[in-house]
């Protein structure tokens, strides 16, 4: 039947088909399809339209500035638009934000999907889910008045202490800096990363576990050498998508970090970030230059974003076997 | 020898199992942090007045964000009307009816907008709105919300229809059922609980979201004067007096955080806890 449902649908666009159709009432099936058909579209025509609308409004940017916008100084009442120092900050700041995700979200999905008991899993995956539903401006506001200060005063002195030979830990510390906004990036990701990776982690067939286990492994030795293996892929489709959350978060991000245009070595340092760029100057961004560039910056990080998340679900696909279905 | 060795393998074993142990119940821990610094700092902000006066200027006490809330509501209330049907009928087709190219990259390009960066589809709503338009208004801001909400409702309306027997329907189309009756009437509504916790759990996502705000309602210190017009909304509010310097705005600052994060988790409390069980029921 839903094979015959498949037909109906298909064939009442088009007029020519063969008669295979419902015996009765097809106005409101044709009327019906055309709905799905049109909302299906729908979503097609909105990923279309974000690219078209961003690319349109920044091609007076991209007219006037072209490859001069991959350029050090970011200055908009000289006329001087360079964004490297926002690339910078945005790749700085997720890599952060990834370095410390990364394990935990990982070390949190394995313990949630293969060892905690399951009375105990449920309820702090549902912990970590809603981690993920806290806004991102409270993150902000919690990360301003809370993290910085705590990063000021304990964590900067600590890592300069036990590491300050290396370039990234030396300077002053003020609090908010690319450090403290790689961290609450790292907040923002961790249930990203723990939530699919473990939806992954579910996914591996059991006689691989017990396989493992036959040939006397501990389960520890099962998760590394069997579980995550076969999971590889999907684990970094997480990671990849936990990135692509990092790169296009502005509002936690442009409370912490700093917002200034620079490329320094030091993590204690004030920086920026494309997304945040986006969230600080443009309410109050004058001339049609400016503008157009400020958009330019948008249609960057979507195409980013796109690459991002394209490969991420392709992996992530793969590894769950979701999506074919 | 050999019994040592598999004694450090055990310990190992163990030692890494509660280090994951850890690594979960950290994540929980950061979420109590947060969760309970906002509510103690904002719990002092909420009173009768933050919920029922206008802004005041710095300095004059007796200040409320009964606008902002106001605007909140109607902003998202108007992207739901959008969303919530469109995502619901893009659902149903991938559920029942999507086998073909059209499907797959539907499937996938809603996944992939639900990764894109809040802050670029609000630029999109400022280009494809504001700029026409001349003004900030109420009516861009929806636009960007129902955006990011559309993704989220026709992937959950998808697995939620999936999960409906085929033999409910076909028993409808036996009875002579015309097929469009049979899906509204008959397989709709068996999953509308999965329906509703995909709908409820858009409307909180975009609840707190104020990146593609900025420059859509723009926000506004009075009561809205239409949907065309700048709108105040709530997370607009705290984004513009977390970084005042003045103790009093701040204050409001984590009044509304207090608010949001209230109305977001019982959003994602009820989609999960209540309808859950209910699909699982069904």
């Amino acid at each position: 039947m839903s094979q015959e449902s498949v037909e109906l649908a298909r064939a009442t666009p088009a007029p020519a088909a063969p008669p295979v159709r419902a015996r009765t009432s097809p106005t409101g099936d044709r009327i019906f399809s055309f709905a799905l058909f049109f909302a299906s579209y729908v979503v097609l025509a909105v990923v279309a339209g974000l690219f078209i609308v961003l690319l349109q409004r920044s091609w007076p940017a991209i007219q006037a500035i072209g490859l001069r916008a991959f350029s050090n100084v970011w200055s908009p009442n000289d006329g001087q638009f360079g964004v490297l120092s926002f690339i910078y900050g945005t790749i700085v700041s997720s890599f952060v934000a990834l370095l410390v995700a990364g394990p935990v979200g990982i070390g949190a999905a394995l313990f949630l999907a293969e060892l905690a008991p399951r009375k105990l899993a449920a309820p702090v995956a549902m912990l970590i889910e809603l981690l993920a539903a806290v806004p991102s401006i409270v993150y902000g506001l919690w990360g301003l008045y809370a993290l910085a200060p705590f990063v000021r005063t304990y964590v900067g002195p600590a890592l300069q202490h036990a590491l300050g030979f290396l370039p990234i830990f030396q300077g002053p510390i003020y609090g908010v800096g690319m450090l403290t906004g790689g961290l609450i990036l790292a907040i923002m990701v961790v249930p990203t990363v723990a939530a699919i990776s473990r939806d992954v982690f579910e996914a591996v067939p059991r006689d691989q576990r017990e396989g493992m286990l036959a040939l006397g492994a501990t389960k520890w030795e099962m998760m590394t050498k069997a579980v995550l293996p076969y999971a590889r892929s999907g684990v970094i489709g997480a990671l990849v998508l936990g990135l692509g959350r990092a790169l296009g978060e502005a509002m936690a991000v442009v409370l912490v970090i700093g917002n200034k245009p620079q490329i320094v070595a030091s993590l204690f340092a004030p920086g920026y970030t494309m997304a945040s760029v986006l969230a600080n100057e443009f309410s109050e961004a004058t001339g049609k230059v400016y503008i157009s560039m400020l958009i330019e910056i948008g249609l960057l990080l979507f195409l980013v974003s796109l690459v991002v998340n394209v490969a991420a679900r392709l992996l992530v696909w793969s590894a769950s076997g979701r999506g074919a279905r | 020898m050999n019994l040592r060795a598999k004694a450090v393998r055990a310990a190992w074993s163990q030692f890494m199992i509660v280090v994951s142990g850890v690594c979960a119940g950290a994540c929980a821990a950061v979420l109590a942090i947060v969760v309970a610094y906002v509510i103690g700092k904002g719990i002092k902000a909420i009173d009768w007045t933050f919920f029922t006066k206008l802004p005041t200027p710095v300095g004059v006490p007796g200040g409320g964000v009964a606008n902002a809330i106001v605007g909140s509501i109607e902003i998202i209330a108007m992207a739901s009307l959008a969303a919530i049907p469109v995502g619901v009928l893009a659902g149903i087709y991938l559920a029942l009816f999507g086998r073909g190219k059209l499907a797959a990259l539907v499937r996938f390009f809603s996944d992939v907008l639900t990764g894109m960066p809040s802050i670029a589809i609000g630029m999109f709503a400022y280009a494809l709105v504001v700029i026409p338009t001349g003004h900030f208004s109420a009516v861009s801001a929806s636009v960007a919300l129902a955006v990011i909400m559309l993704p989220i409702v026709v992937r959950t309306t998808e697995e939620a229809v999936r999960l409906v027997p085929t033999m409910i329907r076909e028993g409808a189309l036996a009875l002579g059922i015309p097929a469009w009756k049979a899906t509204l009437l008959v397989t709709v509504p068996v999953a509308r609980p999965g329906i509703v916790t995909g709908a409820l759990l858009a409307v909180a996502r975009v609840a707190g979201e104020s990146a593609p705000l900025l420059f859509t309602a723009f926000g506004s210190q009075f009561w809205s004067r239409g949907v065309g017009q700048p709108t105040a909304a709530l997370p607009l509010v705290i984004f513009t007096y977390a970084n005042s310097p003045y103790a009093d705005w701040q204050q409001i600052a984590w009044g509304c955080a207090f608010v949001l994060v209230v109305l977001v988790f019982a959003l994602n409390l009820t989609a999960r806890l209540a309808f859950s069980s209910r699909v699982a029921a069904n």
